[in-house]
């Protein structure tokens, strides 16, 4: 499978990440898994250019990527966290030590941690791609 | 315990280094003496206590329950005397002062030097003053009534009758020796020589009203007799009670409980040794025995103080354990550099005496000059009530309470204060009302025992800053670790309770039990609204009851209350997506994002071919390998993607998944009981394997653990657990509500002599009732103890059924028990649900190689960050080979 910048959106819309380390500018879209392959609000792991990437497809069709490191423990688990809302915005927790982030910006929402990084993510046809 | 002989010659002055206190004495006065020590700080200071005794010391009000029960009655946590700076010497008697030399000597011939000397010696029981005294038992010490016990279980087996059980002195002890005898299954009868029961705490009128109650619970009073001698036969046995009236009480064991006699004897003899060598006697006796103190605690000798049950303070001696605790902070202060003075005596009794509520404080006598006494008694009932009021019925003086002692806990408080109301209204029997609301002033003191006013327990609501990160106390389990309130005899807690809701309420602080921001619910309501509407799906739950999304609280809540009541299994129909991390991939998360795997072990037996199994397991995955504390082994250091397929070599062989993940049942921990050992009475293991099996894959609100023992050396630990079996030649002891943990708590007895139909029913309905009422993430102890009621409450609706609903519980149980199926094996039959396990949606079967693994003695763990570095596995930011599919 080949990285490819495809220009034209079709299907459902997408809701790419509003600020995140990656700037989608300088980077390619990556196709990663068919809308299918994902079970809404369960998240999973991703392989996108060697990067582990926690990737999200909510129940109201919303699509998110960050990080999948814990920035608390280093380990790579962010994708098996709990997926929830605090205050009507997206959110996941840790699983590990549950702190939670925002999933738009990778913010963490408990005290000062530090964020996570979030990937810009969109729905082409029926493929999930993230910008990395 | 080694016990250290002295070098000589370094007791004269003080010496520049560490400050030696020596307390004399192992008793709650001691025990309170070296908490109150440490809790000032012991820098500079060493302790060394000195205990004739063989326990920990520990808490003699609830004597009773060793008596009748298994109760373990030592008193904080046995870990305070770990403490280098403090010494605890057991079995060491002291039997001579040598106040010149500074030293105690004990009778292992050993010298204890001091700096500071503390007497706690407390008290014996006063012996008889008739013929036949050294016939009787009596009922002080954990010995004393572990031979009581002894003695009537050979009474009973080689009379083959209940035996006759006569104790003389109707006070608090006595009655309770009396009930305890009861209830072990003896005859029993009290003689007091007064003509009321307890006449230093009650008035006649309540004390014939106590006799009465007491009477009813099934054992003989006589009152207003004295006996003149305890008769026995030719070998020496006890065979009555003769009295001064002629008549003759048959008895075959005799308890003497006619008061207390201060062990004050190593003051008499440093006396006597001073008066031998023609000098003064330096310490001054009590008219009634005991070492006199003044307003500090001291002796008059210098640097020697004296606390508890052996220290005279205007005249008396006191058995309660409120002063000696003020004594106990008192001297502790002093030696702080402190000016902290003894009050005088607080007698306010509380107590249950078979089932009997009686109260009595200040000047319940009514002694004081024009004071009146408002009185309400009613004999039918046996209910007896009167406030004590100075002569213009507004400062409250003093009450008693028999029957129906309510309102003795907003009165108390109030000792020496004006009434808030006519004093009537607070005679509650008589109108059938509640007493009138009490505002207590902050220097009302609210728990007698530690001390502890109306205004301490405001500031430590308010948040005072003494606690860790100064927040505001919300719980009432938090305010008592706090403020030391109710952690004593526990009859404030209701007040506790009281006072700190209100003031919660007061701040503006909702007692809000809602869950999280989505459910205003707590999980008990949340329990019950599921199962009357039979909802089955979080979002039928989150539509009807809760708002947004969710989050991690609610979501695993609502899944496991779902999980208990359907038994489903826990990730499919969208459940899968509420589990919390460990439920999520039927193992445990490590810090490191690998998983540990646990088969079950029923009981903790298991096959050496099934060991073979585990051990192959291991090897062929490089598992981390270790025994638990539940008798089970953990695998540790597996990937995402290979849980499927060790569960599917495990359940090959025969296995079953451990439930190590979830907040379920565990392990049910056993000895190797009857069948192997030669002390065991019953077959634990069986038994254990037994309850295993049933209640396996049980999801509740925090993880349950069991634990069977096959004999009271209770080798399996079952004390520990949240449900506690063991074994006795009549039947099974059940214990309830024991953890380990951050907050230890021994489980309490619930029921005894039980066969095993009895336990299993009782364990069914225990378990359910806790899975429907308790909070989310609260364990068994500290749901019972914040359950309304407590565990009389428990009592009450598992072994009485006061609810009506033990048959639905048992039900529930049943349904339980017939839909349990192994999730590992559930998970291993459906291609969709292993779709859940794979390591990357873009590349299900590519290990992920952050996980790092170094060697450490044989086995493998995870890499720390500098290893990480070394091996080149930082942060994998790698290639750019784009093959993503």
């Amino acid at each position: 499978m080949t990285s490819t910048a495809i220009p034209e959106l079709v299907g459902i819309p997408s809701f790419p990440g509003v600020a995140g380390s990656v700037d989608p500018a300088v980077t390619s879209w990556h196709s990663v898994c068919r809308v299918q392959d994902l079970e809404p609000d369960w998240g999973e792991a991703a392989l996108v250019e060697g990067r582990q990437v926690a990737l999200f497809l909510l129940s109201s069709g919303a699509v998110y990527a960050v990080e999948q490191r814990d920035p608390v423990t280093g380990a790579h688990v962010m994708a098996r966290g709990i997926v929830g809302s605090r205050a009507g915005q997206a959110t996941i927790a840790s699983p590990l030590h549950k702190q939670v982030y925002r999933l738009s910006d990778g913010a963490c929402l408990d005290g000062a941690g530090s964020s996570l990084a979030a990937f810009p993510t969109r729905v082409v046809g029926d493929e999930i791609q993230v910008a990395a | 315990m080694s016990v250290r002989s002295t070098p000589e010659g370094t007791l004269a002055g003080t010496p520049a280094g560490t400050r030696r206190i020596v307390v004399v004495g192992g008793g709650p006065a001691a025990h309170r003496f070296v908490e109150a020590m440490a809790a000032r700080g012991l820098d500079g200071r060493s302790l060394t206590v000195l205990s004739e005794e063989n326990y920990l010391p520990y808490d003699r009000v609830n004597l009773g329950k060793a008596l009748t029960g298994h109760a373990d009655l030592t008193l904080g946590d046995p870990s305070f005397w770990a403490d280098e700076r403090v010494s605890l010497r057991l079995g060491s008697r002291a039997v001579r002062l040598d106040l010149d030399a500074r030293t105690v000597h004990t009778r292992d011939g050993a010298e204890h030097p001091y700096d500071e000397l503390v007497l706690a010696t407390g008290s014996d029981a006063a012996p008889l003053p008739f013929p036949g005294a050294a016939s009787a038992h009596v009922y002080r010490t954990l010995d004393d009534v572990h031979g009581l016990k002894r003695a009537l279980t050979l009474l009973s087996r080689s009379l083959g009758r209940k035996p006759h059980v006569v104790v003389i002195g109707g006070g608090l002890l006595g009655i309770e020796a009396a009930a305890g005898a009861l209830e072990l299954g003896a005859e029993s009868s009290v003689v007091n020589r007064s003509g009321w029961l307890m006449n230093a705490q009650l008035d006649e009128g309540a004390g014939q009203a106590l006799g009465r109650l007491i009477a009813g619970q099934g054992f003989a009073v006589h009152t207003g007799t004295a006996p003149s001698a305890v008769l026995t036969d030719d070998d020496g046995a006890v065979t009555g009670v003769e009295l001064a009236d002629g008549r003759v009480l048959p008895a075959d064991l005799v308890v003497a409980a006619v008061g207390i006699r201060p062990r004050d004897e190593l003051a008499r003899r440093a006396n006597e040794d001073a008066l031998a060598g023609g000098g003064a006697a330096p310490f001054s006796v009590g008219p009634r025995g005991g070492v006199v103190i003044s307003e500090d605690c001291s002796t008059g000798v210098p640097r020697v103080w004296a606390v508890g049950e052996v220290a005279s303070f205007g005249g008396e001696c006191v058995g309660l354990v409120a002063p000696a605790n003020a004594m106990a902070e008192v001297v502790a202060d002093r030696l702080h550099g402190g000016s902290a003075a003894f009050p005088g005596f607080d007698t306010a009794t509380k107590l249950k005496l078979s089932g009997v509520d009686v109260a009595s404080f200040g000047d319940a006598f009514a002694a004081t000059p024009g004071a009146l006494e408002i009185v309400y008694a009613d004999p039918a009932r046996g209910v007896y009530q009167k406030v004590v009021t100075t002569d213009d019925a507004r400062t409250l003086l003093g009450g008693i309470f028999v029957g129906d002692a309510a309102p003795y806990q907003g009165l108390r408080p109030l000792l020496g204060r004006e009434l808030p109301a006519e004093p009537g209204a607070f005679l509650t029997a008589a109108g059938g009302g509640s007493a009138p609301e009490t505002e207590l002033p902050d220097d009302a003191v609210l728990c007698s025992c530690n001390n502890v006013t109306a205004g301490a327990i405001r500031d430590a609501v308010g948040g005072c800053g003494a606690c860790e990160g100064s927040a505001p106390v919300q719980e009432l389990g938090e305010l008592k670790g706090c403020t030391r309130a109710g952690t004593q005899c526990g009859s404030c807690v209701p007040m506790l309770k009281k006072l700190l809701e209100k003031e919660l309420t007061t701040a503006g602080v909702t007692v809000s039990k809602a869950l999280c921001e989505h459910f205003a619910l707590s999980r008990q309501e949340l329990f019950d609204a599921i199962r009357v509407l039979q909802l089955t799906s979080f979002e039928e739950v989150l539509h009807r009851y809760g708002s947004g999304a969710g989050c991690d609280i609610c979501k695993p809540t609502v899944a496991n209350i779902l999980a208990s009541q359907n038994s489903a299994y826990v990730l499919d129909a969208g459940r899968g997506t509420l589990q919390d991390t460990n439920d999520r991939a039927l193992a445990n998360m490590q810090k490191d994002g690998s998983y540990s795997v646990v088969p079950r072990i029923p009981g903790g037996e298991i096959t050496p071919e099934k060991l073979a199994v585990i051990a192959s397991v291991a090897q062929q995955y490089g598992l981390y390998t270790k025994i638990t504390g539940g008798q089970r082994i953990d695998l540790f250091g597996a990937r995402l993607e290979q849980l499927p397929e060790i569960w599917k070599i495990l359940i090959d062989a025969g296995m079953e998944s451990g439930q190590a993940y979830g907040k379920s049942l565990r392990t049910v921990k056993s000895c190797v009981g009857s069948t192997w050992c030669r002390y065991g009475v019953q077959d634990s293991v069986s038994m254990a394997i037994r309850l295993e099996l049933r209640y396996r894959g049980l999801r509740s609100p925090h993880k349950l653990k069991l634990g069977v023992s096959g004999c009271a050396r209770e080798c399996a630990e079952a004390r520990g657990k949240d449900v506690g079996v063991i074994a006795t030649a009549d039947g099974w002891n059940l214990y309830v509500g024991g953890n380990g943990g951050a907050t230890p708590s021994h489980a309490q007895l619930l029921a005894q002599g039980l066969d095993d139909e009895t336990l299993i029913r009782y364990i069914d309905r225990y378990f359910m009732y806790y899975i429907r009422t308790a909070d989310r993430l609260q364990r068994t102890a500290r749901w019972q103890e914040e359950l309304d009621g407590g565990l009389e409450q428990v009592r009450r609706v598992v072994l009485e059924d006061s609810l009506g609903i033990a048959a639905e519980l048992e039900d529930a149980m049943a349904r339980h028990v017939d839909s349990y199926e192994d999730e590992w094996a559930a998970t291993l039959k459906d291609p969709e649900r292993l779709r859940r396990f794979r390591a990357f949606v873009n590349a299900p079967d590519t290990a992920d190689d952050s996980i790092v693994h170094v060697s450490e003695r044989e086995q493998i763990r995870p890499a720390t960050d500098p290893e990480r570095v070394l091996l080149g596995a930082t942060i994998p930011v790698r290639g750019t080979e784009g093959d993503l599919r």
